[in-house]
């Protein structure tokens, strides 16, 4: 069984990724007036148009090209003794600290304690008539899957197929599409988890969304 | 009255004018400040008669400053008095200049959109004694005092909509139309109908409406105003403005200021002083026909006489449109002149004569020409010519021959031509079918004897093969290759991130791709020379009218200076080149707007040359091409001097389209706002390259005037396209393919070689 307590306090003692920046191609690499420490920004806006921060600029061809963020957070390392040489494909030139927000520490949780099950097309999905009484009676978690159990019905260009469950019993913790909307293949449908488990993973959402203090 | 009453009257007045003159202290305003608090402050211990003294004398005092302050007024401070609650509506003058009236489709909020009105009127008037009601069509934006479902008269898509098909409707009925503009400009969403596409529909559409348009302007802000008044005679408020963009938009672009900043004060009021907009520069310039004087500090809604005035000049104004028709009308004329000179001595009278509101179907036609011959004198002044006047002559001559010839060639000589050629064909066709079943069995016997003809090996391998290989030494294929070819260099291409591109090597890109990215297919802006040499057949170009030179024609500061350097870099006089060319061997007329000569921006002497091109295509029966290498819209430093070329060059294409032609436009980068909202949107084919930019406002416009976040994709081809905006993208290799297969499928009857 998933101890979960010891993932939220393994991620409390480092609550940050870090991810290095590489060289996408050869080219002589020079930096623009950042140094480590800085804050940088990863692409902003609703549709992510405003580009992150420069962290440096490579040059292959007389085409100087920029490297940005792709993360907000510090930058924890520039490779500014490689300034003004040339690299290779691959080289690591900077490193962002990224501090993790309460959505991201709640999904890398989730992503361990539930088993998704994923869409197997583009089409749009309900749940049988019986678990969808039931649903809508006493909410998903009300609802046991089984291996082999009728749970959805997949409907496409107005032709409905059965689709049956796959993966461990448990009890719905998480319905991840909506009624009447198309859901793309293997985009997640349901997040199962064994019913023992429920109440700690409903105690560490609880906690992380009232304790998790985001940082930078 | 109550004193009280006076009082509160007064302390309105005064907040009144404090609100126009902004945040500039005056004399006058702290005087009348000053004077009526001292009254409000000690009133209360004073005897009634005592009272009413002291504020007969403190409303003198207003109207005394009132005066004084009207001779004092700002650009700006007209700006603030037309967008003031307190300002007259469309509703007031419903109310009070109509003697009837019914609202269509609309009823406060309860509109498709409530900015815009639309009514129909009547206004009665004594024929031999019997009472008249003649029926109007009154069209116009809605500001509503406060409003805010209103959205201050900036009107949507599908309200412009509106108005064109009650425009529609006068045409039927046969009734004039009056349309007030009462707009800061256009709401720039580009959702269907879209913002400029539909501004260029209302504007094709009134280039031949058949009834007469009588238009009357309080804010006549850009492309908004431009929607509902192109008219057979414009009259403005003495107060109001007509400008190509808003101070504050001004100041913005002059101050390059960004998103979210905003301008001083003082540079809003120099925008709003250089941009011209006031109803006597209007007049001067020649957009409008006639100034309606307002009370002192602007016309509010108790100030009846003004309603009373209003009502005269409407009234005397479509008299006057009507008049130009009628054939009887000898003292009637009469009577309209002078009341035209009694005007400019001041007095206004109401002469006692009536005008039947209608035209017969001849009437109609001269009505269409004569605006168009009004439009076409407009603006002339304000582009430079440096011509020398023999050089113009022999022009003139020139196109007089083009003119007779044409009539000789197309219209007289090709009817009778078509019959005899006809009777011709229907004779030839008799005759064969005679002669063939006579020979058919001569034919059946010659086939028995005669072996099969040897079939011809190369052709039939040229006929049946799926695909072969290019010759490799016919190099590029492209007769003029963009100086960029010639750097060793790579490009990243802007969609790498999200496509996966590799590296472009700039040879291959701008050399053999056309600046096409062989990997997305984005294209790359390309050089307007490109287009000239490798659409058009080597060795056809012949320009014509290079000499019409962008000026300066408000003497708005710094733009010489800028014109001088854009002329000097490219070589060029003006932002539009217009030249003859040949495409497969199909003589065209081709306009082209510039990107690289201040943004492809259009002003006098761009919207000149461009109606000429029209004019010229009209007179040759040539198909003619709008080729948009790119435009950032009207150059707003010539002001109305511009936005004037929205409804004048859209007339010129409407005349050409109807006398048969083939008009099209290709987008090419980067096209916005007035041009398309007009002449290039008005086009029944228009099509785009693949990653040009189509639309009304940019998103840093939208974001302030509508509050919208707008996605970065917003304006793309393929956006416009599926918006119903475009009819095509074309991938700019296979452009010069894409021409000459829509100038053999596409078009009016008379384009020449049909």
């Amino acid at each position: 069984m998933l101890d979960v307590t010891a993932l939220l306090e393994e991620i409390k003692a480092s609550p940050f990724e870090e991810m290095d920046i590489l060289a996408p191609h050869t080219g002589v690499v020079s930096f623009p007036d950042i140094s480590p420490g800085a804050k940088v920004y990863g692409p902003r806006g609703t549709w992510k148009e405003v580009p992150g921060t420069i962290l440096a600029t490579l040059e292959r061809e007389r085409n100087a090209k920029p490297i940005m963020a792709s993360q907000a957070g510090d930058l924890a390392w520039l490779a500014t003794d490689l300034a003004g040489t040339f690299v290779e494909a691959g080289t690591p030139i900077a490193r962002i600290r990224h501090y993790l927000s309460k959505d991201e520490v709640q999904q890398i949780i989730l992503k361990q304690a539930l088993h998704l099950f994923r869409a197997p097309d583009r089409a749009k999905y309900y749940f049988t008539p019986e678990v969808d009484l039931k649903i809508k009676a006493s909410g998903p978690r009300s609802v046991t899957v089984y291996e082999g159990l009728e749970l959805f019905i997949m409907s496409r260009m107005k032709r409905e197929a059965p689709v049956s469950y796959q993966g461990p019993e448990g009890v719905i913790y998480a319905v991840y599409f909506q009624h009447n909307q198309n859901v793309d293949a293997g985009d997640p449908l349901v997040g199962v988890c064994p019913p023992e488990q429920l109440p700690l993973i409903e105690d560490v959402v609880v906690r992380v969304q009232t304790e998790w203090q985001e940082q930078g | 009255m109550d004193t009280d009453k006076k009082l509160q009257i007064l302390a309105e007045r005064l907040r009144y004018i404090q609100d126009i003159l902004g945040h500039r202290e005056n004399d006058h305003s702290r005087l009348l400040a000053s004077e009526l608090a001292e009254i409000q402050s000690l009133e209360k211990n004073w005897a009634q008669e005592r009272k009413v003294k002291a504020l007969e004398t403190l409303e003198e005092l207003f109207d005394f400053a009132e005066k004084q302050l009207e001779q004092e007024l700002t650009p700006m401070d007209r700006v603030r008095i037309v967008r003031h609650p307190q300002r007259i509506c469309l509703k007031d003058i419903l109310e009070n200049v109509y003697d009837n009236y019914t609202e269509i489709g609309g009823q406060d909020e309860y509109s498709i959109d409530p900015s815009i009105v639309i009514a129909r009127a009547y206004i009665t008037r004594r024929s031999r004694g019997k009472a008249v009601h003649q029926p109007v069509m009154v069209i116009g934006q809605e500001k509503g005092h406060g409003q805010e479902f209103r959205n201050g008269g900036s009107v949507k898509p599908w309200g412009n909509a509106k108005a064109l098909h009650y425009m529609k409707v006068a045409e039927t009925e046969n009734i004039p139309i009056h349309t007030y503009v009462f707009t800061p400009g256009a709401y720039p969403v580009e959702d269907y109908p879209g913002a400029a596409q539909q501004i260029a529909k209302n504007l094709y559409e009134m280039a031949a409406l058949k009834v007469p348009v009588v238009a009357v302007f309080s804010e006549g802000g850009s492309g908004g105003a431009e929607a509902i008044a192109l008219a057979d005679m414009r009259l403005m408020l003495s107060h109001g403005y007509y400008s190509v963009i808003s101070p504050e938009g001004g100041a913005a672009i002059e101050g390059r200021l960004r998103q979210g900043q905003r301008a001083t004060p003082e540079l809003i009021e120099s925008c709003a002083k250089n941009l011209k907009i006031t109803a006597e520069d209007n007049l001067r310039f020649g957009y409008i026909d006639r100034i309606i004087q307002e009370p002192p500090l602007g016309a509010r809604p108790e100030h009846y006489d003004f309603f009373k005035l209003l009502r005269q000049e409407v009234v005397a104004a479509t008299d006057e449109v009507f008049l130009k028709f009628k054939g009887i009308k000898f003292f009637r004329a009469m009577g309209v002149r002078r009341m035209e000179r009694r005007r400019r001595q001041g007095a206004y009278t109401t002469e006692n004569f009536y005008v039947r509101w209608g035209l017969n179907a001849a009437a109609k036609e001269d009505l269409v020409a004569r605006r168009y011959a009004r439009h076409a004198r407009m603006s002339r002044w304000a582009s430079r010519d440096s011509r020398p006047a023999k050089e113009k002559f022999m022009a003139s001559v020139h196109d007089v021959g083009w003119s007779v010839y044409s009539f000789f060639k197309y219209d007289f000589l090709r009817k009778h031509q078509k019959v005899v050629v006809h009777t011709l064909e229907e004779v030839a066709a008799e005759v064969q079918y005679v002669v063939g079943k006579l020979l058919s069995p001569w034919r059946a016997l010659r086939g028995m004897f005669n072996s099969k003809p040897a079939l011809n090996h190369g052709k039939a391998k040229e006929l049946t093969e799926l695909s072969y290989w290019e010759d490799p030494a016919a190099g590029s294929g492209w007769r003029w290759v963009s100086p960029r070819a010639k750097e060793d260099k790579a490009i990243t291409c802007p969609n790498a991130t999200t496509h996966g591109c590799l590296d472009l090597w700039a040879p291959d890109l701008f050399g053999d791709h056309a600046g096409v990215c062989s990997y997305c297919g984005h294209h790359f802006p390309m050089e307007p020379q490109w287009f000239v040499n490798n659409i058009c057949d080597a060795g056809s170009i012949y320009e014509f009218n290079a000499e019409i030179e962008a000026g300066n024609p408000l003497g708005y500061p710094g733009l010489d200076k800028k014109l001088d350097e854009a002329k000097q870099r490219t070589g060029m006089k003006s932002a539009c080149r217009t030249f003859e060319a040949r495409i497969d061997n199909t003589r065209v007329v081709v306009a082209m707007l510039t990107g690289t000569f201040r943004g492809g921006s259009v002003g006098a002497a761009e919207g000149e040359k461009f109606f000429q091109a029209a004019e010229r295509a009209l007179k040759k029966r040539f198909p003619f091409i709008a080729y948009v290498h790119g435009t950032a819209g009207i150059r707003i430093q010539e002001g109305t001097n511009g936005v004037i070329q929205m409804p004048r060059c859209t007339m010129a294409v409407r005349r050409y389209i109807d006398a048969g032609g083939l008009y099209m436009v290709i987008y090419d980068t980067n096209s916005y706002a007035g041009p398309v909202a007009s002449f290039l949107g008005c086009s029944p084919y228009q099509f785009s390259v693949r990653s040009a930019n189509i639309g009304f406002a940019g998103p840093g416009v939208i974001k302030e005037t509508t509050g919208m976040d707008i996605p970065p994709d917003y304006h793309r081809a393929y956006r416009a396209l599926s918006r119903g905006h475009i009819q095509g993208i074309w991938d700019r290799r296979e452009l010069r393919a894409n021409c000459i297969q829509a100038l053999l499928t596409m078009g009016g009857r008379n384009v020449y070689y049909r």
